[in-house]
């Protein structure tokens, strides 16, 4: 047992999709342990159920079925369903997301897109944390521009400062780099080891790339909606 | 720290023509609403002010269409009956009546009065007792008339504006070819006293070979009487017509409630269609930001403040349209007013169009009404937008 402690926990965890009278298993069975500063990367196939799983562990979605604990809280668990509010609670509280595609609003600077979450919700304790994640992340003087006028390299980093302006414990990356060319991509992976080691951020990202997945502490892979541990660097 | 407002006015100019458009269409709206308020409020106001101005309550006139007569009165016109100026003196034995002053009316064809002629008004009245009943007259240079029988002329401010006469000056009265010299010019007055001439009563009643006939007897109740008593009494008399200026009033609001009904429905019409483009405008711009409005409530929106958000926007642009519609009516209230002018059979005189600040009230919060009911479906429909179809790109419509 590790001693940082469980940052996430899931048992037996499915999710089916139902295509008409079709059950689909996108997450089938998964069982899986994360522990707190840990930086994880998931691979596998387009349809392996790699974005299906981590939109459950972010609360994103309800579970068909199995529990998933967040810091040894019991979340989802026998077959009880969160609202959308109840949803939206944990997520403020607990994770920060950041895409593909990036989703700055155009209309704002650099700065406001970072600040944007506290508009909605402020957690204790994070004043001044939007300047000192815009110098953490090198783009302190592009605070005042648009994102139309940066590079999609810094749109990104511009997206994980406003992830993590709430100071989370978690961060979810679903294909943080698809829209990046390879010099970039690693890049934004070195900026999320960064993070992991300097905030003990537990970082869980989706990738197609196995290169960058490698950069992360364990490499897990889906294959049909179960998930295999292929990689683990030593502590 | 960004706030919701900043964030919603932002949004709005991410579309600029469409916002703009539908500004533009709610500024018309209001444009149209606080004009016609303005509009009710000013034809009263100025009709009030007519009628007091005539300083008398009733009129007595030959007998024909009542309201004929009455608009005579207050726009001048052609088509005019006599009665016999003996009718002053039975007038005048009743004990309501408190003064009366006899008035010989004349509409004279000028052919230099605008561009293919026009009419002139002329007045035949009796100084003391006119001036009597209108102490409001003010003398801008000379006097009244001294001598009964004289060829002067008193000319309403207008009128002299019109003709460039100064007291000392001489006056032709047109079709007659008589001259006149103007002995004095009045005060603008804002009514149909300023395009007036007045003269002398006997002087008119010769020159339009009228003796001893008058067209009108403007009568001052006492203060404190019944005046439907005194109507009564004069209907009595033979071929008259008694014309209550109450009632005169009464008919012009009534006539007037028809057009104002006309032009509210339009004015609803116009609103109703300024607040479908608000929601049409709001509504696409939700389902344009479908994929962001999802991302807003993964990095911590509540459906609360996702509702809010477009409510917002949709004020803003409720809200700048309104005062934007209101500044276009101020400023346009002069043109509007002519144009009212042109359409109407009788206008009175001064401001027609009249906004004060109780109406620009009343239509703001109209407007901010009209903005928080087009913004309700909108809001609400993007308060419930799932994050995750938003992520996945599922617009759920």
């Amino acid at each position: 047992m590790s001693q940082k402690g469980i940052s996430v926990e899931t048992k037996n965890l499915a999710k089916v999709y139902l295509r008409g009278s079709e059950e689909i298993p996108a997450v089938n069975d998964v069982s899986l342990r994360i522990d707190k500063g840990d930086f994880i990367s998931i691979i596998g196939p387009s349809g392996s159920g790699k974005t299906t799983l981590i939109n459950l562990l972010g609360c994103l979605d309800n579970p068909t079925s199995g529990e998933i604990y967040l810091g040894g809280r019991p979340i989802f668990g026998n077959g009880k369903r969160l609202s959308e509010r109840e949803l939206t609670k944990i997520r403020r509280e607990m994770f920060g997301y950041i895409f593909q595609n990036f989703y700055l609003i155009p209309t704002l600077t650099v700065m406001e897109n970072v600040m944007l979450p506290l508009t909605f919700y402020r957690k204790p304790g994070t004043e001044n944390e939007a300047v000192k994640l815009l110098r953490l992340l090198g783009i302190e003087q592009r605070k005042d521009h648009l994102p139309g006028q940066i590079s999609g390299g810094e749109m990104q980093r511009v997206a994980i400062a406003r992830a993590m302006v709430n100071m989370p414990e978690i961060l979810l990356a679903d294909e943080p780099t698809g829209n990046l060319d390879t010099k970039r991509s690693v890049e934004i992976v070195q900026v999320l080891q960064e993070l992991n080691r300097k905030v003990s951020l537990t970082i869980i990202m989706v990738t197609h790339n196995q290169e960058l997945a490698r950069h992360a502490d364990r490499m897990l892979e889906m294959r049909d909606g179960q998930i295999y541990e292929i990689h683990r660097q030593s502590q | 720290m960004i706030t919701t407002f900043q964030v919603a006015y932002k949004n709005l100019l991410r579309k600029r023509i469409r916002s703009l458009l539908t500004l533009i269409g709610i500024a018309l709206s209001a444009w149209v609403l606080v004009s016609l308020l303005g509009f009710n409020h000013g034809y009263e106001t100025g009709l009030n002010k007519d009628i007091d101005n005539m300083g008398f309550q009733l009129m007595i006139m030959a007998k024909g269409c009542p309201y004929e007569a009455a608009t005579m009165m207050l726009k001048g016109g052609t088509g005019l009956k006599y009665m016999k100026e003996s009718i002053v003196d039975d007038v005048a034995k009743e004990p309501e009546v408190e003064k009366t002053t006899p008035i010989l009316m004349a509409a004279v064809f000028d052919p230099n009065k605008g561009e293919s002629g026009g009419i002139a008004g002329y007045f035949g009245v009796e100084p003391k007792s006119f001036s009597e009943m209108k102490p409001f007259l003010k003398f801008r240079q000379g006097r009244w008339f001294t001598d009964e029988n004289a060829y002067e002329a008193v000319m309403g401010y207008e009128a002299a504006e019109l003709e460039q006469r100064e007291v000392g000056d001489k006056i032709l009265m047109p079709e007659k070819n008589i001259e006149f010299k103007v002995v004095g010019i009045l005060e603008r007055t804002g009514t149909q006293d300023d395009g007036t001439i007045f003269v002398p009563l006997k002087t008119a009643q010769k020159i339009f070979n009228r003796p001893d006939e008058i067209t009108t007897l403007g009568i001052k109740v006492r203060k404190g009487v019944d005046s439907t008593r005194l109507e009564e009494k004069l209907y009595q008399l033979p071929d008259v017509q008694i014309v209550s200026l109450a009632q005169v009033k009464e008919t012009i609001m009534k006539l007037i409630s028809t057009a104002k009904v006309m032009v509210l429905s339009i004015a609803i019409i116009a609103i109703l269609i300024a607040m479908v483009g608000v929601i049409n405008t709001i509504l696409t711009s939700v389902w344009e930001r479908f994929q962001e409005i999802g991302i807003l409530k993964t990095i911590g929106a509540m459906p609360q403040d996702i509702f809010k958000l477009i409510w917002i926007e949709t004020l803003i642009l409720c809200m700048t349209g309104g005062v934007l519609g209101i500044i276009l009516a101020l400023i346009l209230s002069r043109v509007t007013e002519l144009v009212i002018r042109h359409v109407l059979p009788y206008a009175p005189s001064g401001g027609l169009v009249l906004i004060d600040l109780k109406l620009v009230l009343i239509t703001i919060a109209a407007v901010l009404g009209i903005g928080l009911l087009s913004g309700l479906y909108p809001a609400w429909k993007a308060g419930r937008i799932r994050p995750l179809e938003a992520i996945r790109g599922e617009v759920g419509r």
